[in-house]
């Protein structure tokens, strides 16, 4: 009995494991250029399936060009792109069935309705009415569905951009920033779609520059800047290294003077003014009151504190010297 | 039910299209407009009004024209003289000097009617370089100069007229032996009605399919197409089907307002109209095609489209016979694809031209079309 359990579970993982280990998108030895700009240099990754992975990178870190390899609009100049095994050379069609993707910015007819927009592009899947029923109400788009496109407002319009991305129930879904340039409310209306999403295994894989959005959404973050992967890895692995160190920010009644002491044992970064700064406690419980003893010590009166854990935009500018959204 | 890829591309085209109010004024209202601003223009004779500058007369100043250097005051009045007896005196100018008139009468031609105006020489050049007259008049030695530009045909008519006039040889002109062409298909309108459906069709191809290629490249939505299953020849097809369409609703209507209007008759058969309109969509499909194949920036489309109409526009004979061009231009002007067209329309509307007579035209036509489609096809940039 006990036998046949251990048999059981062996068969469950090994099948588990098959699957999930199965990878969608397989980027090797990858390069990219533009006449003198090297937007792509040396990119290997994979995802695998059921993943939802983030490319995380500020404006012209190379997060687009890599996308478009991957969407098959761009040939790498060197290296190979498997998406869901297959080179695209031959196998277009095929994999244009599978796969459903928003571009950055992405205009439709002006004049169509949402509705006349996604039968437009179910036809090209050979999908019914029922399927663009479906995408109407997953992106909430139900009382505008008879609206130009023109008439709605950004996030609309992306949201719109997601369900005909969602129309042919993709295995790889391919999210190039989508929620850049729309205000919070619309974001979070984007990310909820995409979150109930997660559950249906689909895999994704989507580029930002937000940090917040990198988080909701993906189990793992790859961070890219100058055409070169920084740090791969769960947000868990990428903050690993800082799992006990804290940021504290303060604010001081008056300003400090400019030849104040460093502390010994940590360092300030103070921001021009003399007014505000932070620092870095790799453990918080015995720092916390030596960096108050400081203060006392050099008459600087605390107007604010705050303590926060490490994140992935403060590992951004540690690696960088940049901010993500720079 | 499950949707037609090419029936949905068409609807959305079509739809695209026909939201935009603007596109029943520029495609529909507007050629129409332009045919009844010109067919009125052109077919009945409005009464001519040209203005003439007397100059060197007693009380205007010393003449100095080169030609009449050393006139007397006495030499110019010959012309004062002519026009107290024979013209009618309007009231006075701004100039407070005396304006007269002389009026042709002609019932099958129109009214001309001669303004005579005492000016400076200096300001009759200014009127000229203006356009305000074609012609100044002054006296040499007792004889009547004519200063005009020999090569403005609108000059010569004047001066022919005036010389009569100043002869006495058309006080009463003979207008007996004069028989006005007012039969269907010799008129000016019966000309230029095949031209303005054969001009629609350019600029409804290469404005709507190029232009709007151009956005919808410029706007991403043609990368966004072709990264579904959607098959591009689909995508090519249902523009041009539309566009034909468009073109075919465009030119029925034009076609039916004339005929309600100025009688328009198409004395040719129907097959040979059929085949030399289809021909002509394709011809400007297909360069539309090609002219948009590259470029998505909405700019350098504005000046690809305007190098290939412009030329098309003044060389094709749309609203006047190309061949007042140059001898050697003709066999050139004629192998345009707008002249084909035009001339081809033009056969069946007003030469009683069958499918035999239009088939080598709508037989380059189509070539044209095909080679131009198969162009641009190769080089064409989705992404």
């Amino acid at each position: 009995m006990r036998l046949g359990l251990r048999l059981f579970l062996g068969l469950l993982f090994v099948r588990t494991s098959g699957v999930l280990m199965n990878p969608v998108i397989e980027v090797k030895g990858v390069y990219k250029s533009f006449k003198h700009v090297q937007a792509v240099a040396g990119v290997d990754f994979e995802i695998l399936k059921g993943q939802s992975v983030a490319l995380l990178g500020p404006n012209g870190a190379g997060k687009t060009t890599l996308m478009e390899m991957i969407e098959g609009i761009q040939k790498p100049d060197r290296g190979e792109i498997l998406v869901l095994g297959k080179g695209w050379k031959g196998n277009e069609d095929a994999l244009h069935q599978q796969i459903g993707l928003s571009l950055q910015e992405t205009q439709f007819l002006d004049r169509l309705t949402v509705r006349e927009t996604l039968v437009l592009f179910a036809s090209f899947y050979g999908l019914d009415r029922g399927r663009v029923d479906e995408i109407i109400h997953i992106i909430d788009l139900a009382e505008k569905s008879r609206s130009y496109v023109v008439n709605l407002s950004g996030g609309q319009r992306q949201r719109l951009a997601i369900g005909i991305a969602l129309l042919n129930r993709p295995r790889l879904l391919l999210l190039d920033e989508p929620t850049t340039g729309l205000d919070p409310n619309a974001r979070r209306e984007i990310w909820s779609i995409l979150l109930r999403l997660k559950q249906s295994q689909t895999s994704l894989i989507l580029t930002t520059h937000y940090m917040e959005e990198a988080e909701q959404l993906c189990d793992r973050i790859i961070i890219i800047d100058h055409g070169r992967i920084l740090k791969k890895g769960t947000l868990a692995q990428l903050l690993e290294a800082e799992d006990g160190q804290k940021i504290i920010e303060f604010t001081l009644e008056a300003p400090a003077k400019t030849d104040t002491p460093e502390p010994s044992r940590f360092h300030i970064q103070w921001v021009p003014g003399w007014e505000k700064g932070s620092v870095i406690l790799p453990r918080i419980e015995g720092e916390l009151p030596e960096f108050l003893d400081f203060l006392r010590q050099n008459g600087l009166r605390l107007k604010n504190l705050e303590c926060r854990r490490k994140t992935l935009d403060d590992l951004f500018i540690e690696m960088t010297g940049r901010r993500l959204d720079a | 039910m499950r949707h037609s890829q090419l029936f949905q591309l068409i609807s959305a085209h079509f739809k695209d299209i026909i939201r935009h109010p603007a596109v029943i004024f520029w495609g529909i209202v507007f050629p129409i407009l332009m045919s009844l601003g010109l067919g009125v223009a052109f077919t009945r004779k409005p009464d001519i009004v040209r203005q003439v500058a007397v100059t060197g007369l007693a009380h205007s100043g010393s003449p100095v024209s080169p030609a009449s250097a050393g006139s007397s005051i006495e030499d110019t009045r010959i012309i004062l003289d002519f026009l107290k007896n024979h013209a009618k005196k309007m009231e006075s100018g701004s100039s407070g000097k005396p304006v007269y008139s002389i009026t042709l009468k002609d019932e099958k031609l129109g009214d001309t009617t001669f303004v005579f105006r005492e000016t400076t020489w200096k300001q009759a050049m200014i009127l000229l370089k203006r356009g305000n007259l074609s012609v100044v008049m002054s006296g040499n030695s007792g004889r009547i100069e004519y200063h005009f530009d020999p090569l403005n045909p609108d000059a010569q008519f004047t001066y022919f007229k005036l010389a009569g006039i100043f002869k006495g040889q058309a006080a009463v002109p003979a207008i007996d032996d004069v028989r006005p062409l007012t039969v269907s298909g010799t008129r000016y309108i019966d000309f230029l009605v095949p031209g303005l459906m054969a001009m629609d069709i350019m600029m409804s191809c290469m404005w709507g399919m190029s232009y709007g290629m151009i956005d919808k490249r410029s706007k991403k939505l043609l990368r966004r197409m072709v990264a579904t299953p959607m098959k591009k020849s689909y995508f090519l097809l249902a523009l041009m089907t539309v566009r034909i369409v468009m073109n075919a609703i465009e030119a029925s209507l034009l076609f039916l307002f004339t005929w309600f209007v100025f009688h328009i008759t198409i004395q040719g058969s129907f097959p040979g109209l059929a085949a030399i309109f289809l021909s002509g969509n394709i011809a400007f499909g297909g360069i539309a095609i090609f002219v948009s194949s590259r470029t998505d920036n909405t700019e350098i489309g504005n000046g690809l489209v305007n190098a290939v109409v412009m030329p098309m526009m003044v060389l094709s004979g749309i609203f006047f016979s190309y061949h007042n061009f140059p001898e050697w231009s003709i066999p050139v002007i004629r192998k345009l694809p707008l002249t084909l067209l035009a001339d081809g329309l033009r056969g069946v509307f007003i030469e009683g031209a069958g499918l035999g007579g239009v088939l080598s035209a709508a037989g380059i036509l189509l070539a044209i079309g095909v080679a131009f489609f198969t162009a641009g096809l190769k080089i064409f940039k989705w992404h």
